[in-house]
């Protein structure tokens, strides 16, 4: 269905090509997943496909990408809009119309189908994709797995042979994620649609792949059966690295294989009760003190009363569905947004009654869209001008913060050609050139990789060690695991569970963390504490 | 929706047989032209206020629930600074007065220097030039309630997707454009909220740039990639014209507005030679058209749920011509009461056939299929609320 030979591009003022002489076949009806690390060309790779690399992105094409017999050499992306279908990773940022209705029809109005033929199949995609009661609502109004999921419908309607989906989950919490892979792989098995995705949370999809392609990084791509591609790939699952570390030979892909799988290292593992994931902070320091937050948005209430207590030096992370109110109370912590009631002491100040000079130098806060913090041109002058806005504070040079955090950040960079991560490495180092006792993170880990979610909880990690408490928002079960001490779940507005990790996570099946899932009931988090046994079992 | 619904109280028998649907935009905007037509020839007040009446009572009866639908209210409020206005500057600068008027007070006269002798500022305000004013500040309110009564009326949006093929690139600029003008706010207020963050003090140039290059940068952004998903979508797939047809197009319709221009002019202008007046402007238009046509012939698109356009459609907007045809002809055999004058002052006269003229006009508002009302409600209880994601698996 898809095929490359010999493809190698080369974006315009590059030397170097991103991918190069790229030979690789994806078979009709196949769910095609494409893994690799951040700037290994996933995003090319996905591109090539419909032609908009290089026909909207410029650049050379050397070689031949066919598409369903078509090369995307003669076919710019219009003329092959009704042999592949494209859902970008913001599904909100593609939206041409403004209803669910006039979405679904829009790419067919630009194919001239015949009006009975649309009408038919707005009516079929709409039952297909479950959207028939939101018919009518405006696509604004839409949570995020259902703007997903009329993402996906509007671009079926003209019944392409071939979807391209890049990271269609990363924006998502873990129900609205599921809902809108449980519709894709309806469409594989169904429609027999062919189905090429990128995503960096692999262990939301590997139990769906049939098919892996690999790009390690240096500009060559490999493809194989997912199993065998998985067990040598540069990413990898937790399920996967924890099949690496027991050894298990093809790498099982669902939890239900691997458990099938597990009966004997369960056994061999069971004397070894695992050290926690994340040493827990033993201080009893008070960082800071919140009592009946209240936040709300004329008829809407956001936060109900909500009571926080941050010990120094320990890390807790903010989960709960998307709405819940996470955004809404660290920015009332923070004392920059809204507080329609309750009180806030960080460091005996209610940073909510102070300049928001003196307010980041009590709690400081990474927002969701880290962007919004940086307009000077080069990584440089934002590092001067954090140095200059807190001149008053004897800390590290806000350039030694940042290397300490990333190092080989260059200084005449543009900080918007950074990489997602190192972005939120720099404004994370802006905003530690304050010194606050309390660090927030709004959703830090969307877009990470594992490498680069790694080092965020290396970081993290170090920062709590110097005393500071650290809040963290996040849909991802892996990285609390692996980086929390505790865990706050908020659903409308309130907290529903607070407590230590371990016992958190694994009490909801929605919220547990792979390794935790193949080895219940021992009380193991993540790969780490395995290998640590593994250590201890040789030892003894 | 199978079986019509009406709202309690406000369907009529005829109602509950007929299926609620909108009516075709381009046949209230006829309506509402032919009501503006046959308003600009009178200044009758007792006329106006006839017509002001028509307008609210067929858009009470006949609006939907779309936020567009309460635009009327805003353009009456519209009217009312206009006649306000109106009166103000006719109260502050008086002119011609006559030793009849009846005089209601007088402002202290302000003396203008020798050079300007031509305007007057305060004096005797009469009854006269007051009433005088507030017919003429009438006049054009309604005709700015009737732009506001189509609007209120026809779904905007669609009102766009009725534009000739060689002009859909540019309604559909308009489209996509207001789609994503509320994005642009909700980015600025994001940028202000984090530029606090970072302490929020700085120089005021500083602080425009904090919240400008962001900005910007976001909303270049998003045009990339709403660009991109357009395009791999099929926007333009049949846009290939040949250069040569290209150029004959744009020659054509600059021509045609040249002509459209010159001939207006010839129209306005009594100096101007007659051939330059109608003639030139009917030979603009059809070149206009001949370009127009010429543009949308290489356009292959079609329409999702098309706007019918049947019987009701044929009477809203005969009915708004007839009344605009009905005025201009009675007007030559009542002059006097179609355009009274306050000189000498009396109470203007309500000519029948006028009257009834207008009266025509009302008629859309039984003759429209009823409008589509609330029928979100009906089908997502929790619009607007964070809806869980656990009932939209249910659902």
């Amino acid at each position: 269905m898809i095929e490359f030979d010999r493809v190698t591009v080369t974006y315009p003022g590059e030397t170097a090509p991103v991918l190069a002489d790229v030979t690789l076949r994806v078979a009709e009806g196949e769910l095609c997943l494409v893994v690799g690390r951040t700037g290994s060309g996933k995003s090319t790779l996905l591109g090539l496909v419909n032609g908009l690399v290089p026909h909207f992105t410029g650049g050379t094409l050397a070689g031949a990408v066919t598409v369903a017999g078509r090369s995307t050499a003669t076919n710019r992306p219009r003329e092959l809009a009704d042999a592949v279908g494209v859902v970008q990773q913001d599904p909100l940022a593609g939206f041409v119309t403004d209803t669910v209705e006039e979405e679904l029809a829009y790419g067919m109005e630009q194919l001239a189908l015949p009006p009975e033929v649309m009408r038919k199949r707005v009516e079929e995609t709409l039952d297909l994709l479950g959207l028939a009661e939101l018919r009518d609502r405006a696509l604004r109004e839409l949570s995020g797995g259902q703007q997903q999921r009329v993402a996906i419908g509007a671009v079926l309607t003209p019944h392409p042979r071939v979807l391209v989906l890049d990271e269609p989950t990363s924006a998502l919490d873990p129900t609205a994620a599921e809902e809108t892979l449980a519709a894709i792989t309806r469409l594989v098995h169904d429609l027999g649609l062919t189905v090429l995705m990128a995503e960096h949370r692999l262990e939301r999809v590997i139990q769906h792949a049939d098919q892996v392609i690999h790009l390690p990084g240096d500009t060559t791509a490999s493809a194989g059966p997912a199993a065998e591609m998985l067990e040598t790939a540069s990413v990898a699952a937790p399920i996967v690295e924890l099949a690496r570390a027991a050894q298990w030979s093809p790498v099982p892909l669902s939890i239900r294989d691997a458990r099938r799988r597990a009966a004997a290292f369960r056994a061999r593992l069971a004397d070894h009760p695992p050290h926690p994931a994340h040493a827990a902070a033993t201080s009893a320091t008070e960082a800071l003190r919140a009592d009946g937050i209240v936040v709300r948005y004329g008829e809407v209430v956001a936060v109900a009363g909500v009571d926080v207590r941050l010990v120094a030096g320990e890390i807790v992370a903010l989960m709960g569905r998307n709405g819940s109110g996470k955004s809404s109370l660290l920015w009332a912590l923070q004392g920059s947004g809204r507080r329609q009631a309750g009180r806030v002491a960080a460091d005996g100040r209610d940073p909510g009654r102070v300049s928001p000079a003196a307010a980041r130098r009590l709690v400081g806060l990474v927002p969701q869209t880290a962007a919004d913090l940086l307009y000077l041109p080069s990584v440089a002058a934002e590092l001067a001008q954090a140095d200059r806005e807190t001149a008053d504070v004897s800390t590290a040079t806000a350039r030694e913060l940042l290397d300490r955090i990333a190092p080989g950040i260059s200084d005449d960079t543009d900080p918007r050609d950074l990489s997602e991560g190192q972005r939120l490495s720099l404004v994370l180092a802006i905003q530690l050139r304050a010194a606050p006792g309390v660090i927030l993170l709004d959703e830090p880990t969307r877009g990470l990789d594992y490498g680069a979610k790694r080092a965020l909880a290396a970081v993290l990690d170090e920062l709590a060690r110097e005393g500071r408490s650290i809040v963290l928002s996040t849909h991802d079960v892996e990285f609390v695991a692996a980086a929390s001490d505790r865990v706050v779940v908020m659903a409308q507005g309130e907290i529903v569970a607070d407590g230590p990790t371990a016992e958190i996570v694994v009490a909801s099946p929605a919220f547990a963390p792979q390794v935790a899932k193949i080895l219940a009931p021992l009380p193991y988090l993540t790969v780490g504490q395995v290998l640590d046994g593994l250590l201890t079992e040789v030892e003894t | 929706m199978s079986a019509p619904q009406t709202t309690p109280g406000r369907g009529t028998g005829l109602d509950a047989r007929r299926v609620p649907r909108e009516l075709h935009p381009v046949a209230w905007w006829l309506w509402a032209i032919g009501l503006i037509v046959a308003v600009n020839r009178t200044t009758n007040p007792l006329l106006l206020l006839l017509t002001l009446s028509v307008l609210g009572f067929v858009v009470a009866s006949r609006r939907g629930s779309a936020p567009w639908a309460r635009a009327f209210r805003y353009y009456l409020m519209l009217a009312g600074f206009v006649i306000v206005l109106r009166l103000l500057f006719r109260t502050v600068f008086p002119s011609g007065v006559t030793p009849t008027d009846h005089i209601l007070f007088r402002l202290p006269r302000i003396p203008t220097p020798s050079w300007y002798r031509g305007v007057q500022i305060g004096g005797p305000v009469t009854l006269e030039a007051t009433l005088s004013a507030s017919v003429d500040g009438l006049r054009l309110g309604t005709m700015l309630c009737c732009i506001g009564a189509a609007n209120a009326l026809a779904n905007p949006k669609r009102a766009l997707r009725v534009l000739p093929g060689a002009l859909y690139e540019l309604g559909m600029a308009v489209a996509v454009a207001v789609t994503l003008a509320p994005q642009l706010i909700e980015s600025v207020q994001r940028v202000a909220r984090a530029r606090r963050l970072r302490g929020g003090a700085g120089r005021r140039v500083h602080a425009l740039r904090s919240i400008v290059v962001p900005v910007l940068a976001d909303a270049l952004e998003r045009a990339l990639m709403l660009a991109a998903a357009m395009d791999s979508r099929g926007y333009g797939r049949s846009g290939d014209a040949s250069p040569r047809a290209r150029r004959v197009t744009g020659g054509l319709m600059l021509a045609g507005l040249i002509g459209l221009c010159l001939g207006a002019y010839g129209l306005l202008d009594a100096t101007v030679p007659r051939v330059l007046g109608a003639p030139v402007l009917l030979a603009g238009a059809a070149v206009c058209c001949a370009g127009l046509a010429l543009g949308g012939r290489r356009v292959r698109r079609t329409r999702y749920r098309p706007d019918p356009w049947r019987g009701p459609e044929w009477t809203v907007a005969l009915c708004g011509i007839a009344s605009a045809v009905l005025l201009y002809v009675s007007a030559g055999y009542s002059a006097a009461a179609v355009d009274p004058t306050f000189y000498p002052l009396r109470f203007p006269p309500l000519p029948a056939l006028p009257a009834i003229a207008i009266l025509i006009a009302a008629i859309p508002a039984l003759a429209a299929p009823p409008p589509i009302r609330s029928r979100r409600h009906t089908t997502a209880p929790d619009a607007g609320t964070e809806p869980s994601p656990r009932t939209e698996l249910v659902a």
